[in-house]
């Protein structure tokens, strides 16, 4: 579904992304782990298209397409979906009409046809009920006023309303306690299929718990040092991050 | 080339005086000659005066207006005055063609005794005491050299009375039209709204052009509140590229009264708003609602003054302009609280967001307190849309300018908002989103 390629990527003068080479298939779930200020946001805002970010060197196919040359909207309407670390709250844009305004986009893209009044409203209703979003909230303003936990729900709720093939979780469990974690990480389990897949990026092992991966990748210093399994993730949470430093250092 | 409207003014006023007959003695006119005379002393406002810095008048004073005296051979149909109102509204139609009552194609509905709705050089004669103790009290000539311009040329317009505790429940929309298909003329539209006691009404203010000729209109709107009155003005303004508008709003508030203008800016090539509110009972509350929506080369500037000359009155400004191109906004609202205005609260905010490099935005606040138990705040913001809320939007498949539209209406709606009247609510909203997609 998607192959990075040697990824490379810097801010302003810092090199951030320093050859990230990665391929995940349709069904899989991988997960990122790795210490603060190793890359794994920077790796979410690059593939999503967030400006901001140079990409110096590699290529990531998504679909048998270059995404690094398609704009954010048409990543988005390729399939690729970031839930975000930190949503944005936008005063004024109602919940509905925001998802109304991006599933038209989307379905466009598709060559498919505007959704009707009636089924738009079904498919809202049938999808805050799946992540357990709470109706009201459909109508209030985007992020506006929310908690930390109903932000990162209504980011679930837009995966499920969008239906995207590949879903980047960026730290999608800091702020939450364990009970919105596990509806949040519910959600995703609802929505998971053999035709999807998703990248979970974590800093904790916690919710790895409830969304379990295929594939464990460990992330230092704008790299991939090491993969492996569901268990490399427990390993982790016994040994900490400093052992992979070494790693670093002796490789 | 001030100078030469200023004297074809003064040559207007002497022709439109010989045309009066009997009324050239009566009181009415001695104040028509006085003002024509501050006119004359002041001439038109220029830059060096400082309510004046920002607004630069020589694109209104190179022109050659004619003053319209006379309503005369107006080519105009029903379908034509029918297209200028708006969808779903109900109530009081009053028509002003270049600042003169219709009667063809005004229509009043209310039929409540005690209530007048009509035209302003009707209503003189049957209303003199209103005229003499209201007509040129508040809006003042001795210092605004534009007012004094209109006070001179106060023909006609609209007049609205409302007796003690009568509710008008049809709002009055009042068109303006301005007609410059035959040549580039003035227009000096005269409103005086008066409130007794415990009374309230809804007015839309409404404001087209027809043609292509510059077009001036100097307007000015004299309201008065009485005890426990209120009213809500609404004043859209839809004029054409080669229309200039000056218009003064001045509002007299005794006890309990209320009093809402809303004010919205879609097209016109030069708009100075001036409104003033002077609350002068205790308990009475002014609320003042602007959005601006600028590009090419507008400009508009929304001045504003609230005097709080006695205790515990309330005021809240908020004004929203949206600029792009080479368009500047001005927005200048001063709050003046007197030393015996202890608990005024009063608030104002202005916000802008400029879409272009070349657009620019002059925002003066100026509080002058002499009381001490006040709780006054005022707040000035310009920027660019908001980055991390563009890539959020795009990164649900939302293009780039669907994204900006999102934005920038959102920016924009508390102001509209703020409209009680459902009908004209919607239209605003209807209207916003259409000329943000443009």
């Amino acid at each position: 579904m998607i192959t990075i390629k040697n990824l490379k990527a810097r801010v302003e003068d810092k090199e951030i992304l320093k050859g990230i080479n990665l391929q995940i298939n349709a069904g899989e779930i991988h997960a990122i782990m790795g210490p603060n200020g190793s890359g794994k946001s920077t790796l979410a805002s690059v593939l999503a298209g967030k400006e901001g970010y140079e990409v110096t060197g590699g290529e990531v196919i998504f679909e048998g397409k270059e995404l690094l040359d398609l704009d954010p909207e048409e990543r988005a309407r390729e399939g690729l979906f970031l839930a975000f670390q930190y949503p944005v709250e936008i005063p004024g844009v109602s919940n509905t009409n925001f998802m109304k305004t991006a599933l038209n986009e989307v379905r466009k893209a598709r060559g498919e046809e505007p959704l009707s009044a009636s089924e738009f409203l079904k498919l809202l209703k049938e999808k805050a009920a799946l992540v357990g979003l709470n109706p009201e909230y459909l109508s209030r303003y985007v992020n506006d006023g929310f908690s930390g936990g109903e932000k990162k729900r209504n980011e679930i709720f837009q995966l499920a309303m969008l239906n995207p093939k590949f879903s980047i979780l960026d730290e999608t469990d800091s702020g939450l306690d364990i009970d919105a974690l596990k509806i949040v990480a519910d959600g995703v389990n609802k929505i998971k299929n053999k035709n999807n897949s998703f990248l979970v990026i974590t800093h904790y092992q916690r919710l790895l718990n409830y969304i379990v991966p295929d594939f464990v990748h460990v992330m230092y210093d704008g790299r991939i040092v090491k993969s492996g399994g569901k268990e490399l993730a427990l390993h982790l949470e016994e040994n900490g991050y400093d052992w992979i430093k070494e790693i670093e250092v002796t490789a | 080339m001030e100078e030469d409207l200023k004297y074809k003014l003064i040559s207007d006023f002497k022709l439109m005086e010989s045309s009066l007959n009997g009324e050239a003695k009566s009181p009415f006119h001695k104040i028509r000659q006085d003002a024509i005379s501050v006119f004359e002393e002041l001439g038109f406002p220029v830059k060096k005066l400082e309510e004046w810095k920002y607004t630069n008048l020589n694109n209104i004073t190179k022109n050659k207006f004619r003053q319209f005296l006379i309503p005369e051979k107006i080519n105009l149909s029903y379908e034509e005055v029918a297209s200028f109102i708006y969808p779903g509204f109900e109530g009081n139609l009053i028509v002003l063609i270049n600042g003169h009552y219709s009667v063809k194609f005004s229509k009043i509905v209310t039929q409540t005794d005690g209530v007048y709705i009509g035209s302003f050089s009707e209503a003189r004669e049957k209303f003199s005491d209103i005229f003499q103790n209201h007509f040129a009290k508040y809006a003042d000539y001795y210092r605004n050299s534009l007012t004094a311009l209109n006070t001179a040329f106060a023909i006609d317009g609209v007049f609205i009375h409302v007796e003690k505790n009568i509710t008008v429940n049809e709002p009055v929309l009042i068109l303006n039209i301005a007609d410059s298909r035959d040549e580039s003329l003035i227009a000096q539209p005269r409103n005086l709204f008066v409130m007794e006691e415990g009374s309230s009404v809804n007015i839309i203010d409404d404001y087209y052009t027809i043609g292509e000729h510059p077009f001036f209109t100097n307007s000015v709107i004299e309201v008065v509140l009485k005890n426990n009155a209120s009213l809500d003005h609404y004043k859209i303004q839809n004029d054409g590229s080669n229309a200039f508008h000056i218009g003064t709003i001045q509002v007299e508030q005794s006890r309990d009264s209320k009093f809402t203008n809303s004010t919205i800016s879609w097209g016109g090539s030069l708009i100075r708003n001036n409104l003033n509110a002077v609350l002068n009972g205790e308990n009475s509350e002014s609320h003042f609602y602007g959005l601006y929506l600028l590009k090419d080369k507008q400009f508009v500037d929304n001045h504003t003054l609230v005097d709080h000359a006695v205790p515990n009155c309330n005021s809240n400004e908020l004004y929203k302009g949206l600029i792009d191109d080479k368009a500047t906004g001005v927005f200048n609202g001063k709050i003046m609280v007197r030393k015996d205005a202890q608990k005024t609260n009063a608030y104002q905010s202005n916000k802008n967001i400029l879409l272009s490099a070349d657009a620019k935005i002059n925002a003066k606040p100026q509080l002058e307190i002499f009381a001490d138990d006040v709780k006054c705040s005022h707040g000035a913001t310009s920027g660019q849309l908001d980055q991390n809320s563009m890539f959020y939007l795009q990164s649900r498949g939302i293009s780039k300018d669907e994204a900006k539209i999102l934005l920038m209406n959102a920016f924009s709606s508390d102001v509209i908002d703020s409209v009680k009247i459902d009908s004209l609510r919607d239209y605003l909203h209807s209207q916003l989103f259409k000329k943000l997609k443009k």
